[in-house]
């Protein structure tokens, strides 16, 4: 078996906000294998995008905090290392992409200088020779008129064209992480298809570990090697992809299953999953999922369960289960 | 077959690009470029395509937000766009749209029941000594609180808010609303109850919708029938099962075959599109999507298709079906 790329062990990151301590990673242990695709899934507000941020040494402080545990990035704990080396790691070892392609480029800067950046900077090249490198990439992430690219500037690209460059530069530096943050939300479908088609084959070509962090159940389905469930900054489920969809076990797993409507399978009604989720300040000590569970016994209300693995390795964080172990 | 409720006749809709230093027209945005189509009383109609293929100009257009470049919609046979203002306010209670985003569609400094109720008092169709009733009464309707009437959009979440959204169109017991990609900033616990909720609420009322989507999956389930949209266009329409079991468009396929689905053992056949949407500034010349068409021929670039019903009322514009 591969050996671990990243871990995150008992991770937590809390933001002080005027209503008081919002804890968005509350204690979240997982890792990445190398060459691995692990899908983060979860609904907006449940730290999925805080633990990539975090593993980037980029949350905002304040208000934000890393207040404990620790991520083991190749050997080396990030939150111990100091400006200076995690420089060198961010956008060199681990690349990253967001969301949001039109706001991640820089608008008064070429493609071209965009790209030759971080080639400059963290692989010493020359100008000439981050020239065409990046022209080199360009033409990786199947954009045709390389060189009239790198003169563009991000508004002369369309949404997928840009989220191609920003590709093209978090893969500059071949790095051995990258982290893809919802990197198709904004697009259209058929751009969507192009852009996971894309993802799926510079993994392979560079086996490359993929964090890939998405609320699409499809998307998870199409890319994931391993999935990793988050609600409310709490990891709940995890299990290799198969198993997952085969076996859900956790029941807000299975309501998310159960409640997206599926091409070619129609149904009278969508299950639904009642309620919201929770106010993420002053959470107690119960299963943040137990008001809106519908087999939420009374163990839920009084103690957090812990994410415990069965036989193949699948874990889960419900007292449902608990019984089950101890046979 | 029931009655036809809106019939809308080569709606065009262009909005002009202004440039150089008169700011002169010099040239036309064809965001709706020339659509026909009818929606029942009491079906959900969907609309259906990518970002700047008109599906939410058609909508703003048929009750009449924007002005028509061209055509008309009636509405049980009154022609919309050639009303006067006066005729046109009094129809507005009928017709309501319920927008996407329920962040920028509520006023941040309105109470929610001011914001619910407002319409109805402009309209005069209600005494302000029942207006508080009738509120409450909507806001259960829609599975919100009474005790909500006094709060402030910003009190809610997104779910919440959207259904603050569909009870400010309720409340004014509206024949036909337009659906704005109601659902699209949910997350799936949520979506999945408004979801409910809007095919509820059609049956108990009889409502008739206008559903504008981009997400193929919310749209094969909430629909009676689907017409998908590029660049401008209606490419094909069809009932909700034979659009989804036959789709004949290549787009439509190629769009149908893109959605990711939840189940990682099936393998498909993918169509992957190459390149981008054209701007609808200036679209292609002959069929608008021979560009990006994995089986374009020669007369797709030069001759536009015609848009025919090839049986039992399923349209499509194609020159090779």
């Amino acid at each position: 078996m591969a050996k671990n790329i990243v871990e995150f062990r008992n991770l937590k990151t809390y933001f002080y906000t005027e209503e008081g301590v919002v804890k968005a990673v509350n204690d979240v242990s997982f890792s990445i294998r190398e060459g691995e695709t692990v899908c983060v899934v979860g609904e907006s507000g449940c730290g999925k995008s805080v633990t990539a941020l975090s593993l980037m040494r980029l949350i905002q402080s304040p208000p934000g905090k890393i207040e404990g545990g620790e991520i083991i990035f190749d050997g080396r704990d990030v939150l111990k290392l100091s400006e200076a080396e995690m420089r060198k790691i961010r956008g060199n070892e681990i690349g990253m992409i967001f969301q949001e392609p039109m706001t991640s480029l820089n608008p008064v800067l070429t493609i071209g200088e965009q790209l030759m950046e971080p080639l400059m900077v963290h692989k010493f090249m020359s100008k000439k020779e981050a020239w065409n490198k990046a022209i080199e990439l360009i033409k990786q992430v199947g954009i045709p008129r390389a060189e009239q690219i790198m003169t563009s500037y991000p508004h002369e690209l369309s949404g997928g064209m840009r989220q191609r460059i920003m590709i093209a530069i978090a893969l500059s530096c071949d790095p051995k992480l990258l982290i893809a943050d919802e990197p198709t939300t904004a697009l259209d479908v058929t751009i969507q298809a192009q852009i996971l088609d894309l993802l799926r084959k510079i993994k392979q070509e560079r086996n490359m570990a993929l964090m890939l962090i998405t609320h699409d159940l499809g998307i998870v389905a199409e890319m994931a090697d391993y999935v990793v469930v988050m609600y409310a900054g709490k990891v709940i489920e995890e299990a290799p992809v198969r198993e997952l969809f085969k076996n859900p076990k956790h029941p807000y797993t299975r309501g998310l299953l159960k409640a997206k409507p599926i091409i070619g399978k129609r149904q009278d009604k969508l299950y639904t999953i009642p309620g919201q989720v929770p106010n993420p300040i002053g959470l107690g000590n119960y299963c943040y999922f137990s008001d809106r569970c519908e087999y939420a016994m009374d163990i839920c209300r009084q103690k957090i369960p812990q994410l415990t693995a069965d036989e193949n390795g699948h874990k889960v964080a419900c007292w449902l289960y608990e019984g089950e172990w101890k046979k | 077959m029931s009655e036809p409720l809106i019939e809308v006749k080569n709606l065009k809709k262009y909005f002009p690009i202004r440039g150089g230093v008169l700011q002169r027209t010099i040239g036309y945005v064809k965001a709706v470029d020339g659509v026909t189509f009818t929606i029942n009383k009491g079906e959900t109609l969907s609309l259906v395509g990518e970002s700047g293929c008109g599906k939410s100009t058609v909508g703003r257009t048929i009750i009449r937000l924007y002005d028509k470049t061209d055509g008309e919609v009636f509405y049980k046979s009154i022609p919309i766009h050639s009303l006067k203002k006066s005729e046109l306010r009094k129809l507005r209670p009928k017709i309501q749209l319920v927008f996407q985003d329920p962040f920028s569609s509520l006023n941040p400094r309105l109470r929610v029941g001011d914001a619910i109720g407002e319409a109805l008092l402009d309209h005069g169709l209600i005494s302000k000594n029942e207006l508080r009733d009738k509120v409450i009464e909507t806001l259960e309707i829609c599975g919100l609180a009474p005790y909500h009437i006094d709060r402030y959009p910003h009190e809610f979440s997104g779910g919440q808010r959207q259904r603050i959204g569909i009870a400010r169109a309720l409340i004014l017991d509206p024949e036909f609303i337009v659906l704005d990609e109601p659902v699209s900033s949910l997350d799936v616990s949520i979506q999945a109850q408004i979801i409910n909720l809007l095919m509820d609420l059609q049956q108990q009322k009889g409502l008739t919708y206008l559903f504008i989507s981009h997400d193929l999956s919310v749209v094969e389930h909430i629909s009676t029938r689907v017409a998908v949209m590029y660049l401008g266009s209606i490419v094909e329409m069809a009932a909700r099962d034979e659009l989804f079991d036959h789709p004949l468009h290549p787009y439509t396929q190629a769009l149908l075959s893109a959605v990711p689905i939840p189940d990682p053992d099936l393998k498909r056949e993918r169509i992957i599109l190459e390149g981008d949407i054209p701007s609808p500034a200036n679209p292609p010349k002959g069929c608008k999507f021979h560009t990006r068409c994995p089986i374009a021929k020669d007369i797709c670039r030069e001759q536009i298709p015609e848009y025919k019903d090839v049986g039992g009322g399923h349209f499509v514009a194609c020159h090779l079906v």
